[in-house]
């Protein structure tokens, strides 16, 4: 027996007698005999605490964590400071090994940490609504995506080049199994071309979606955007970076309709790729086309207030095929470290952060042109993360600088044919001064090895 | 009791709960890196508390909550077993936590052979031959596993097969994650056993059935003893087969879906696999297939070349990416930890325990919770409160009275099919005490149920609020704070 069991052998005996049934094969008797297990699984044997400590310690250490190499890579995960008291809070039982808030009276906790979370959501974004979040930015967009065009009727969603690659790709392959086009619009300068934004829109463009700032970490210009789109009677999408909304110009101050985005940013480790949470939020208008959980606050038999799931109607447990989308879970943990980190860091401090990525991205942008050895791709406004072209490929300067323990940016060719040796660097608070231009000297050495 | 502040209504401005450095750059004016029509006026209205203060108050709404360490928590469909503490520690490990996904392969191998040791220990366990882990939920694990069963009807020219068979028990997700692959839902009815009625079943099955989507145990904790009936069925009309694993627990060891003629499963490691279910999430939702389905496999998949692992993108009849990334990585950590630590005799007798102490529990209270379906169950077992409802006591009340003995209670009205339906999933974890005190509690229920009905219906008394005025919540939705609310 395992340590994660409770019953001893006579409880078995015991419990066996009281069922009426002679073996435990009998609890099995539905299953056929063709398909019960005749012989074990192939796994290996059990490991004690201590060996599963010890194996999984050996495969943590062969990998290259940002504890000993410093991250320049951001691309839609970033390495933000995370504060302390942040791990130990989360660590509390109650939260984590807690189920979804079914049961109100005894989930308290998680209702109102989610309400408030989902409150921060509408500050950042502007909007009247938000969920309690999606499985991550790319889905969270997706999903608005799907809102849209069922909310419109209509088929078509243009999104700009300039979004994320990876939620571009989450988009289509959902949009292939339900007929709905994607149509691209191109970019120009980094930026999204608005005069092929107003060639393509048509009668059946459900929304416009626009990342701000963009894949290239620049900010685009969301209000002419939104108008253009609106003009076609077409929703307005925004995806925009959490982080970036304490400095910039909310989404739906510019005129978004659904705001979304990957919330990693907010309190949440890189933990290479997942979990991590997407946020969603709307339009009063639009509250009951909404995908996902919704907290509510309500009022108790003694008038004493309290949280409930609430808008359930939408969901897929009671409207089955007809909700507006399968989800079921929410990333509850991740947007409770979300809602926690926009709590430490408050009204100021998410500014500072903000402010901290701007100085420093943009310092390190200049000492890199000042080399000579990188060249200005585009010229436009950026926040936390910049492109720049080598004179050598990629892929060349960032082994040079892995053996220098520095992790370069990422190669946009891969996305981008045209953008050769180019690169999209990240700077978030973290990086010091120090740093910056140790990675400046390393990467300049090109030709003077 | 007062109630619970709001972190908004504890804010002050000036106070500050955050330390930061200094800028250490030569710092520009922020207008002239960034257009000043671009720039916000205000800083969004973010709560200004000190640290203490922060601490308190999530330490505070931590209490009002109730988690599986706190008790036993019986909650149908979910399995909420244990989560293992040495499962936490590991995946806090620097090396796992703090990586970035775009990381070079040659600096992050050892967490991609985890996830391809992972991935084989699934297929083995499942009975597939391969498990793609980037799904980060059941239900996503459902609509990337009918994805690629559209994907391969498509790649075979055949267009016709635009629906999916789902029978009356299911999850709600399962209709709604056919929906979300863009196909059309047919309902099959359960028979008298709780299983598919498998003369309907043949009725349904023509040239536009894409598959059947099954739950094996069902949602009743019933085992469909025509499994390979059904199979033969479905197949022989060319559709294919999807195993919801929302109830794997029961049969871990004991039967695999791969060999019961399942195409497609996908797991809940939240569930079977001991990770944590967070408040909500996240959860993952592997997903394994049979050959014939690897082409479609999302990207990336992770493939091993000799000694080194690697993601692999170069796969013409993928159904492409259905998340950022790789999977939800931190849970998959937990999950693998859990399978290695249990071993091949370790996870069966999960499962036998399981379904030994769900047996026990409906042996015990059969003669005064009505059973509509009363077999041998595998690990949960559904009960009706038809019994108590003759006395105006109902489901929710039972559930609610059962707050007050320190319980988290079972699943109520689900599955559909069941009339007050409490469904009971006690998990392997439990002892018989434990087991034998939430008995003793539902008998002691069911006898207030007969005489003092009121006493059940005005439960819960011990919590820090009581029943809370759904319809209001739903009817004039509060669903964010504003300072004059």
């Amino acid at each position: 027996m395992t340590k994660y069991m409770g019953l001893t052998e006579s409880d078995r005996e015991h419990m066996l007698k009281e069922i009426g049934i002679e073996s435990m094969r009998s609890l099995f008797s539905d299953i056929p005999e063709q398909v019960y297990l005749d012989g074990k699984l192939n796994l290996k044997a059990a490991l004690s605490e201590m060996e599963v400590m010890k194996s999984l310690k050996s495969l943590a250490e062969k990998n290259d964590d940002l504890d000993h190499f410093i991250c320049f890579l951001g691309a839609g995960a970033y390495d933000h400071y995370i504060p302390a008291a942040i791990g130990q809070l989360l660590s509390r039982q109650e939260f984590y090994t807690a189920y979804t808030p079914y049961q109100p009276e005894i989930s308290q906790g998680t209702l109102q940490a989610i309400f408030e979370y989902q409150t921060m959501i509408c500050e950042l974004t502007g909007m009247d609504v938000s969920n309690a979040s999606m499985y991550d930015g790319a889905t969270s967009m997706t999903e608005a995506a799907i809102m849209a065009t069922e909310a419109l009727k209509k088929s078509e969603i243009l999104i700009s080049k300039s979004v994320n690659p990876e939620s571009r790709q989450v988009l289509k392959t959902y949009a292939q199994f339900r007929d709905i086009k994607i149509i691209e619009v191109n970019i120009i300068d980094g930026q999204t071309d608005i005069d092929d934004l107003k060639k393509k829109l048509n009668e059946n463009t459900a929304a416009f979606l626009q990342q701000s700032p963009n894949f290239f970490g620049i900010i685009e210009d969301l209000a002419s955007a939104g108008e253009i789109a609106h003009a076609n009677n077409s929703l307005f999408i925004v995806s925009a970076d959490p982080v970036s909304l304490a400095l910039l110009k909310s989404p739906g101050e510019l005129g978004a309709d659904i705001v979304v985005g990957e919330g990693q940013s907010l309190g949440n480790p890189l933990s290479f790729g997942g979990p991590y949470l997407g946020f969603f939020a709307t339009k009063e208008k639009w509250m009951r086309k909404m995908p996902g959980r919704i907290i509510g606050q309500t009022k108790d038999k003694e008038g004493k207030r309290g949280f409930v799931l609430t808008l359930q109607t939408r969901e897929q447990h009671i409207r089955r095929e007809k909700a507006t989308s399968n989800i079921c879970s929410n990333q509850g943990l991740n947007a409770l470290a979300a809602s926690m980190y926009m709590t430490f860091l408050g009204k100021e401090g998410l500014k500072q952060v903000a402010e901290l990525c701007t100085q420093k991205a943009h310092y390190m942008y200049d000492e890199l042109l000042k080399t000579e050895k990188f060249s200005q791709i585009y010229d436009k406004p950026f926040f936390k993360e910049f492109t720049i072209k080598s004179k050598e490929p990629v892929k060349e300067l960032n082994s040079r600088l892995l053996r220098e323990k520095i992790i370069g940016g990422y190669s946009l060719s891969q996305d981008y044919p045209e953008l050769v040796d180019s690169s999209l660097i990240c700077v978030t608070e973290k990086r010091t001064k120090e740093e910056i231009d140790n990675f400046v000297r390393k990467a300049a050495k090109l030709n003077e090895r | 009791m007062k109630d619970k502040f709001l972190i908004f209504e504890m804010s002050r401005p000036g106070r500050k709960a955050y330390s930061l450095p200094e800028c250490d750059v030569p710092q520009k004016e922020l207008t002239s890196m960034i257009n000043p029509e671009y720039l916000r006026k205000e800083a969004p209205n973010l709560p200004e508390v000190s640290e203490l203060e922060a601490v308190r108050h999530f330490t505070q709404l931590s209490q009002r909550n109730y988690g599986v360490d706190s008790g036993f928590y019986p909650l149908g469909s979910c399995t909420m077993k244990y989560n293992p503490k040495v499962n936490e520690l590991v995946a806090g490990y620097d090396g796992f936590r703090k990586l970035h996904p775009y990381q070079n392969g040659e600096s992050v191998q050892g967490a991609l052979e985890l996830m391809y040791s992972l991935s084989e220990m699934l297929a083995e366990i499942t009975g597939m031959d391969q498990v793609s882990l980037q799904p980060a939920a059941g239900a996503h694990g459902e609509a990337t596993g009918l994805m690629m069963i559209k994907a391969y009807h498509r790649s075979r020219n055949d267009f016709r097969r635009t629906k999916i068979i789902i029978p009356d028990s299911a999850h709600g997700t399962n209709p709604a994650s056919a929906a979300m692959a863009g196909f059309q839902n047919i309902e099959v009815k359960s028979n008298v056993e709780g299983g598919i009625d498998l003369d309907a079943l043949k009725s349904l099955m023509n040239d536009e059935i894409a598959g059947l989507m099954l739950t094996n145990p069902n949602t009743l904790g019933l085992f469909d003893k025509n499994i390979l009936e059904i199979a033969e069925i479905v197949h022989s009309a060319g559709g294919l087969l999807y195993y919801d694993g929302a109830n794997l627990n029961a049969v871990m060891g004991i039967s695999r879906p791969g060999d019961m003629g399942f195409d497609v499963v996908h797991v809940n490691l939240h569930k079977t696999f001991s990770t944590p279910h967070g408040g909500g999430g996240p959860g993952a939702g592997p997903v394994g297939v049979k050959k014939t389905l690897i082409p479609f496999l999302p990207v990336p998949v992770i493939g091993k070349q000799e000694e080194n692992y690697y993601l692999d993108y170069e796969r013409p009849l993928t159904i492409g990416r259905i998340k950022s990334f790789y999977g939800n990585f931190g849970v998959l950590v937990r999950a693998y930890a859990y399978i290695i630590s249990m071993g091949a005799e370790g996870l069966r007798e999960v499962s036998e325990t399981a379904v030994l102490n769900a047996n026990y529990i409906a042996s015990r209270l059969k003669d005064i919770y009505a059973m509509p379906y009363n077999r041998i169950c595998m690990h949960e077992c559904v009960f009706s409160a038809d019994y108590q409802i003759k006395n105006g006591v109902s489901a929710l009340d039972i559930a609610k009275r059962l707050l007050d003995f320190g319980y988290h209670p079972p699943t109520i009205y689900f599955p559909l099919i069941v009339h007050e339906a409490l469904m009971i999933e006690p998990t392997e974890c439990e002892t018989l005490e434990t087991l034998d005190e939430f008995i003793e509690s539902m008998r002691i229920i069911a006898s207030e149920a007969e005489n003092s009905p009121e006493t059940v219906k005005g439960a819960p008394y011990t919590t820090v609020i009581s029943r809370l005025d759904e319809v209001s919540a739903a009817r004039t939705p509060i669903l964010r704070w504003k300072k004059d609310l």
